[in-house]
């Protein structure tokens, strides 16, 4: 007898998790039934879940924080006991537009094509607009992030807009935006029609930045404790598989069938493997940890990850500083329930629930209650470290800049 | 009270404003068009903003209403808990609403529970439709079929019927299936 979970989704590279735990038999394996909802936006794929459609969703992680904060919404408190995956995604602009910025094609020193976009901005005798996929995304504040740190003011010198990811790329042609941060396909659709050229990508901004998250309403997951522990250790096994280089043409080819991603294989092949097509006739390049969805306990749900989002919330004027809605924020990640379900596995556990996010720059282990765990550089492009417990100073510091 | 349904259906966006026009609803204003949508609403100033739940640029929308400085602040989906139920209908009905600020559930829920009903009424008629157009599109090919079984084997319309109703019905396969089979074989092998 199993147990059916519905979980919502949107068409993109880091929908994968779900996606090879239902194909590959992960989650027949922990008795679920995975039955697997596409929608076209993130409203309504957080609809869904709020009202009882789907159990469990893919979800840009600061909409949870926004839903369970009641931001355009009733608040509805949802949890995150695991991540779906880390970065992801890139920066894709005009090709004119590139030209200015960087050596088509390549990858950049991150700093300098910050420096000539805030010369761009200066000098344009217009707002350059940029096309972020939701309000509440991890695209929107690594974005912003970017811009203030180069010295581009996100709230005055340039324009953002939301712009759903299947039309990102017919916005960069129209002219409707002059760049894009989106998720995967989609800048690499950009890049094979020839409309842009990724000049940045999210990895290259923050090395460990926390991306899609698994979302579930705290009151399913308090009632369905066991389903979603089995739910988590399908989806840590299906991380293995993504994450597997022997299996990746396999990996691609179930992600861009029809009723998933819909897509070409070739550029959802390239996604995963972090094999970046920079620019259309270039040479695919390889971005290590382009797409971050396994080692170094990726899934983990850190808590300081959550407090770094609403840091980035308050600086984009989304949220009022707020002690309490602070609070509320970093337990909408739930480490907690990761353990519980994973210790079974014997995989490593990382023993703290939040860490200085940014603070590594050698390979560094960390104290676990299980296995043995290092994690890799995680710094931030400009160098600034984020303690989860000084927001005020960390605030104070990026009003500065 | 002001009602705008933005729907790139302009038909369902008919059936769902006769809706509600016919409860004496008639502060009404349908959006089709992407363009200038955001202006058209705030110039237009609704209570209510009903929204196919399929449609593909809500997170757009969500965010230009989330900066407008004309619209008091709509709202995603009015609840308060007493009305998860009628919340479920909805989402189950593809039927999304913005609530501007203030206004009381009481006052909403008629019109969702309208919306809720039109939206199912519409899935209900293009089922039909295409119920419709299959049933047609069948019966021209038993009749083309028919037409062939005359001629090649000289037999009368009952007869010819007769045979593709047997024929089907020995092998477990609908009428026209089969009927569809015998013409792609005539096809084939070029009216021989």
């Amino acid at each position: 007898m199993t147990e059916t979970m519905r979980i919502g989704f949107l068409p993109l590279v880091d929908a994968g998790l779900p996606i090879l735990a239902r194909e590959m038999g992960f989650a027949e394996d922990e008795g679920l039934t995975f039955d697997l909802v596409r929608d076209m936006s993130w409203a309504t794929v957080c609809d869904r879940l709020l009202y009882g459609h789907s159990d469990a969703a893919h979800l840009v992680a600061p909409l949870a924080i926004a839903t369970t904060l009641g931001l355009g919404r009733p608040a509805v408190p949802l949890s995150v006991p695991f991540v779906l995956g880390l970065n992801g995604n890139a920066i894709t602009v005009r090709p004119d537009l590139a030209e200015q910025l960087t050596t088509t094609g390549t990858p950049g020193d991150i700093r300098e094509i910050g420096r000539r976009l805030a010369t761009v901005v200066r000098k344009a005798g217009r707002k350059l607009r940029f096309g972020v996929v939701h309000r509440y995304s991890s695209h929107n504040y690594m974005l912003r992030y970017w811009l203030r740190a180069s010295g581009i003011d996100p709230n005055q010198d340039v324009e953002i807009v939301t712009v759903a990811p299947p039309f990102a790329t017919d916005a960069l042609s129209s002219g409707e935006v002059d760049g894009i941060c989106v998720g995967e396909p989609w800048n690499s659709v950009a890049v094979d029609r020839g409309v842009g050229v990724i000049i940045v990508v999210t990895s290259q901004i923050w090395r460990r930045g926390v991306e899609k998250v698994l979302a579930i309403k705290s009151e399913t997951m308090t009632q369905r404790p066991e389903a979603t522990a089995r739910l988590l250790r399908a989806l840590w096994r299906a991380g293995q598989a993504f994450a597997d280089p022997a299996r990746l043409d396999e990996v691609a080819a179930i992600l861009a069938q029809p009723e998933y991603l819909d897509g070409s294989q070739e550029l959802i092949r390239g996604a995963v493997a972090d094999q970046i097509l920079f620019a259309r006739d270039h040479e695919r390049i390889h971005v290590p940890d382009f797409m971050f969805q396994h080692r170094e306990a990726a899934n983990f749900p850190w808590q300081s990850q959550a407090a770094w989002l609403y840091a980035q919330m308050c600086a984009a004027g989304h949220v009022t500083s707020d002690a309490t809605d602070y609070e509320t924020a970093q337990r909408v990640f739930r480490p907690d329930i990761y353990r519980a379900a994973l210790a079974p596995l014997g995989v490593p556990l990382p023993g703290a629930s939040a860490k200085l996010e940014g603070g590594l720059e050698l390979p560094t282990g960390v104290g676990t209650t299980q296995g043995r765990l290092v994690l890799g550089p995680d710094r931030f492009f400009d160098g600034r470290p984020f303690d989860p417990e000084r927001l005020d100073q960390y605030l104070a510091e990026l009003a500065q800049i | 009270m002001r009602i705008a349904i933005v729907d790139e259906s302009p038909a369902r966006a008919a059936v769902i404003q006769e809706g509600l026009q016919s409860s004496g609803l008639t502060d009404i204003l349908v959006l089709s068009e992407r363009k200038d949508l955001v202006a058209r609403i705030e110039t237009f100033g609704p209570d209510v903003i009903l929204m196919d739940l399929a449609n593909p640029r809500r997170d757009e929308l969500e965010e230009l209403f989330a900066v407008s400085k004309a619209l008091a602040k709509p709202v995603a989906m009015f609840v308060d808990s007493s009305d998860d139920t009628a919340m479920e209908a909805a989402v189950e009905a593809g039927v999304s609403a913005y609530v501007v600020d203030g206004l009381k559930a009481a006052r909403i829920r008629p019109i969702l529970e309208l919306a809720i009903k039109r939206f199912h009424a519409f899935a209900r008629l293009r089922l039909e439709l295409d119920e419709a157009k299959t049933a047609l599109a069948e019966r021209d090919v038993i009749d083309r079929a028919k037409r062939l079984l005359m001629k090649k084997r000289n037999i009368d319309e009952p007869a010819a019927y007769t045979l593709l109703r047997k024929t089907a019905m020995d092998n477990g396969r609908k009428i026209a299936d089969v009927a569809d089979a015998l013409l792609t074989a005539e096809k084939l092998m070029g009216g021989l």
